[in-house]
């Protein structure tokens, strides 16, 4: 329960942050990544103050080696750069100069009511469940590959 | 050239650290990395056991405008993109992402944060290519 109040606690905060920082309105987001036109550089310190809080708390956390509650960190493990990471997030890099919308702002948008956050919202969750879907079924197509690699394992 | 009508580097800076509080609080109490299309990403997976934390997570997200509105006024939102661009700009960073395995805040903030490789790489990828085509679109089509 405790994690779960901290869970919407971050994420109410989370959310307070992106408004503050003017990367709820894609017209600045636009303005920052145009950067041969008028450039405006504030999304690039809204990382910035965000990295100086966030490079503590994950090095304080390493160093713990668990959460505050005694329980295992759950980050990621992969250290490979593929073609997924890269081809993933050129795409993802396609949409939000398109838009000037990602995720979080996307759905901050979508939740105050502004039609444009909605309608890209709901393309982006449709994304998100066609990838779930080939990612079924991908799994599920190799999956006589991994049997039959087992059956010589044993032999 | 800097636009410097349009730079807000106290409230930029400001909100990102209040962006970073969070990332903290979820890091160190409940041990998850706050990004936003992973954990939205699991919800559509459906994760077996692994969902009320995200549903927690994404009301709280949710319910920051209403907050906001609710103290004063929500600052102005500008979009002049058609609603059939914003389909495919949210279907490309939904595949996007998820194929990625991360946005703006899972590699951008949280990654840059523990200092990873691959989230340095994805960064660097997504803000060259929301640059070019930002370019495309505002200076080579006329």
């Amino acid at each position: 329960m405790f994690i779960l109040i901290t869970a919407l606690l971050s994420g109410l905060i989370f959310g307070l942050g992106l408004i503050l920082s003017g990367m709820t309105d894609p017209a600045k987001v636009l303005a920052f990544l145009d950067v041969t036109g008028y450039w405006d550089p504030s999304l690039a310190l809204v990382m910035l103050g965000a990295i100086s809080i966030g490079f503590f708390a994950f090095r304080a956390a390493k160093q713990r080696g668990q959460t505050l509650l005694s329980a295992p960190l759950r980050l990621p493990v992969s250290h490979v750069i593929d073609h997924r990471l890269i081809l993933g997030s050129l795409l993802f890099g396609a949409g939000w100069g398109l838009a000037g919308l990602c995720p979080g702002p996307g759905l901050v948008l979508a939740a105050s009511g502004h039609s444009a956050g909605i309608v890209f919202v709901t393309a982006m969750l449709l994304g998100m469940a066609v990838f779930d879907g080939l990612e079924r079924y991908r799994r599920a197509d190799s999956k006589p590959d991994d049997r039959h690699q087992e059956k010589i394992g044993r032999q | 050239m800097i636009d410097w009508q349009a730079f807000t580097p106290i409230s930029a800076f400001t909100g990102g650290m209040i962006i970073g509080l969070a990332v903290t609080l979820l890091l160190l109490v409940a041990g998850r990395i706050a990004g936003i299309s992973g954990i939205v990403g699991g919800l559509i997976e459906l994760r077996k056991g692994d969902l009320a934390w995200r549903v927690a997570f994404i009301t709280g997200l949710l319910l920051a405008p209403w907050l906001w509105r609710w103290l004063g006024e929500l600052p102005p939102v500008h979009v002049e993109t058609s609603d059939a661009v914003l389909v495919l700009a949210g279907l490309a960073v939904g595949i996007g992402t998820r194929y990625g395995s991360g946005c703006t805040s899972g590699h951008g903030v949280c990654g840059l944060s523990r200092l990873s490789p691959r989230s340095l790489v994805a960064t660097i990828l997504f803000m060259a290519m929301g640059m070019s085509v930002v370019y495309l679109i505002r200076h080579n089509i006329d």
